[in-house]
């Protein structure tokens, strides 16, 4: 992410220009990321102060909004007002609910979280030895497997596999718990102390609405699992492969090591950091995933935020999730590049 | 010539104009494609795709508009319905075979919109090379570091939902990863002796660029755009699925698997048809890019 065009003039140590460098390019990458949305909203074909005063109000009412919101400054410094709302985490009011944005998204961020990161475990647990397995047994049978899981994967419309799950293990089989985060009986059962239902619930020690949030859960979050596993796989089987036809894995091989030692504890151990780096970017891949998801299994997190602000026209919600969604998702880049940095010393 | 077969001509080693030299490189490329099962049959799948889309008319048994309120949410093998009828009680098979249409008209504009859009960046931006470059390719950082399913949510809700809007947003995410790839390539011809050749023989930037370095990343591009047509028929279908695509009563593969939606456990077959359907296309893409990979572009593969 860093552009080292031309020598300083200036000899400072090195990691400090590098540092200064990554910090002005996520500055700069953040400040394109409001700019975009700002100017989505301004050129959006609804009117911010009639979605205010509403049709029928006076023009003085109408005026007088109008300079409130600042509309008549010019683009420049309405650009830099919102740059100081974002900074206050102020993302305006929701035109529905007239709550503040930013207390919607606190709310239904929990969600999104749990729902995604149950989903990366799964993704991990399973495309992680797949991958290997797949490098080492190149060619066989459980390679193929892997690859036409991978394949699979990649051309399926996340939406349709949610209702076809639905279909199958909640209205035919009945394995699962249907849409939601829990059923009926359990809503507001336990208090909310982190927002994550499965340990809110396994904090108040009550295990009847643990076992039913995880029967809501288990299925989306297999279903976002899947899809990360998919890349997951791909990605470490390509890693491993590159490892085991090195020179130092054949002379650990000809020094009679046994192969699951020369896999795991010499192959596997140099992918580690490329492997977190995937991670973390199909981390953020399911964020975004989540969306599609969300709608399916009607998951009260920011993906059905999003979408309802969206179809209800509520540009200040839809806005507001949106800066969300895309500073976690440069947030988890950036972070993936730097552990990158940090923990592979052939990137320095 | 006369004792020479069409197929020995083609895979001659000794090329006699450069139009026969550029068939006899197509028809190896060929060869090596062919003799990729599993890309052969994507391709099979996208040539009857094709040809179902231009012969829906013909092909479709019913209007894929009419409503048949009498004859509603038919199950599957129905008498003159085989895939069923919506909850309008029309056609699915007729629906599905017009969504073709939409399905092949957004795919294309798409994959006509952002190479281009890309290569022109990407071109640019290494050619030029001091701040144009620093600044072009910020602007890409920026795009690419944005959600982009998120992205797509948001351009069209400023723009207001319907096809042209989902292309344009779709487009609108899709260019970067281009730039970023014919920037690569520029960077690697630019620096090469025949270009510094052209240049002394008086020729301009833009006469390099555009005789020069453009024919030299179509076939990175190319494969990159047939990788990327799963994703964008997804995003299209995603799209559409929220309300945001295609509108009704427009037969779009996404939209009718919404419609779908609310059936699902009692009619499940009027949101699964629809979703086999851009199962099917955008498989058939991947495979169909896995193979051209493995011709244009050996190196990328594994």
């Amino acid at each position: 992410m860093t552009d080292n065009n031309g020598e300083g003039r200036l000899s400072l140590p090195p990691w400090i220009k590098t540092t200064v460098l990554t910090i002005g390019s996520i500055a700069v990458t953040m400040l394109g990321l409001l700019f975009i949305t700002f100017i989505i909203g301004r050129v959006m074909p609804i009117d911010p102060v009639l979605a205010i005063v509403g049709e029928r109000a006076s023009q003085s009412t109408y005026d007088a909004v109008y300079l409130e919101l600042g509309l008549d400054k010019p683009l420049v410094v309405q650009f830099l007002y919102y740059l100081w709302d974002v900074l206050h985490l102020d993302f305006g009011t929701s035109l529905l609910n007239a709550r503040p944005v930013s207390e919607d998204i606190a709310r239904v961020f929990p969600a999104t979280l749990e729902l995604a990161t149950l989903g990366i475990f799964i993704g991990i647990v399973l495309g992680v030895p797949l991958g290997v397995l797949a490098a080492v047994r190149k060619g066989s049978w459980i390679d193929q497997i892997a690859r036409v899981l991978a394949l699979v994967g990649y051309s399926m419309p996340i939406f349709w596999l949610g209702l076809m799950g639905l279909l199958i293990f909640y209205g035919i089989l009945g394995w699962v718990g249907g849409p939601g985060r829990v059923g009926i009986f359990y809503v507001d059962v336990v208090p909310s102390v982190t927002g994550l239902i499965l340990v809110d619930a396994a904090i108040d020690g009550n295990w009847n609405v643990f076992k039913d949030a995880f029967s809501h859960i288990i299925l989306p979050a297999s279903l976002l699992g899947y899809f990360s596993l998919a890349y997951i796989s791909r990605m470490t089987r390509s890693f491993m492969l590159e490892q085991l036809s090195a020179e130092y894995v054949t002379t650990a091989r000809v020094k009679g090591m046994s192969e699951w030692d020369v896999v795991w504890k010499h192959a596997f151990k140099n992918i580690r950091v490329q492997l977190i780096t995937v991670i973390a970017l199909s981390y953020a891949n399911l964020l975004e995933g989540s969306v599609l998801t969300e709608i399916i299994f009607s998951w009260p997190g920011i993906g059905s935020y999003i979408t309802t602000a969206l179809l209800s026209a509520d540009m200040n919600a839809v806005l507001g999730g949106t800066v969300v969604v895309g500073l976690i998702f440069i947030l988890l880049n950036i972070f993936s590049d730097l552990l990158y940095k940090v923990f592979d010393p052939r990137a320095r | 010539m006369a004792d020479q077969t069409l197929k020995e001509w083609l895979l001659t080693d000794t090329p006699t104009s450069r139009r026969h030299a550029k068939l006899s490189a197509l028809y190896t490329g060929w060869l090596t494609f062919r003799s990729n099962t599993m890309a052969m049959i994507g391709l099979g799948i996208l040539v009857l795709l094709i040809v179902i889309a231009a012969a829906a008319p013909i092909l479709s048994p019913h209007d894929p508009f009419v409503q048949d309120l009498g004859n509603r949410l038919a199950p599957l093998g129905t008498e003159g319905h085989i895939f069923g009828t919506d909850s309008l009680g029309r056609d699915i098979l007729s629906r599905l075979i017009y969504g073709a249409r939409i399905t092949l008209y957004i795919v294309a504009l798409v994959a006509l919109i952002a190479p281009v859009a890309g290569l022109l960046v990407g071109t640019v931006s290494g050619y030029a090379g001091g701040w144009v470059d620093v600044v072009l390719m910020r602007i890409t950082d920026i795009f690419l570091a944005f959600p982009r399913l998120v992205l797509a949510l948001a351009f069209v809700a400023a723009l207001g939902a319907g096809i042209e809007n989902a292309v344009l947003a779709i487009s609108l995410t899709a260019w970067p990863p281009y730039a970023r790839i014919a920037r690569a390539e520029t960077l690697t011809i630019r620096s090469s002796d025949y270009i510094a050749a052209i240049r002394l023989q008086g020729a301009g930037a833009l006469r390099i660029i555009t005789k020069h370095i453009w024919p030299l990343c179509i076939s990175s591009l190319i494969v990159r755009v047939t990788l990327d047509m799963a994703g964008i028929i997804l995003a299209a279908a995603g799209l559409g699925f929220l309300g945001l695509g295609a509108q009704p009563p427009s037969p779009e593969w996404g939209a009718m698997i919404s419609e779908g939606r609310r059936f699902i456990l009692d009619h499940w077959w009027v949101a699964t048809m629809p979703g086999l359907a851009i199962f099917t296309v955008s498989l058939a893409f991947n495979l169909l890019g896995d193979g051209l990979r493995d011709v244009l572009d050996p190196k990328a593969g594994e």
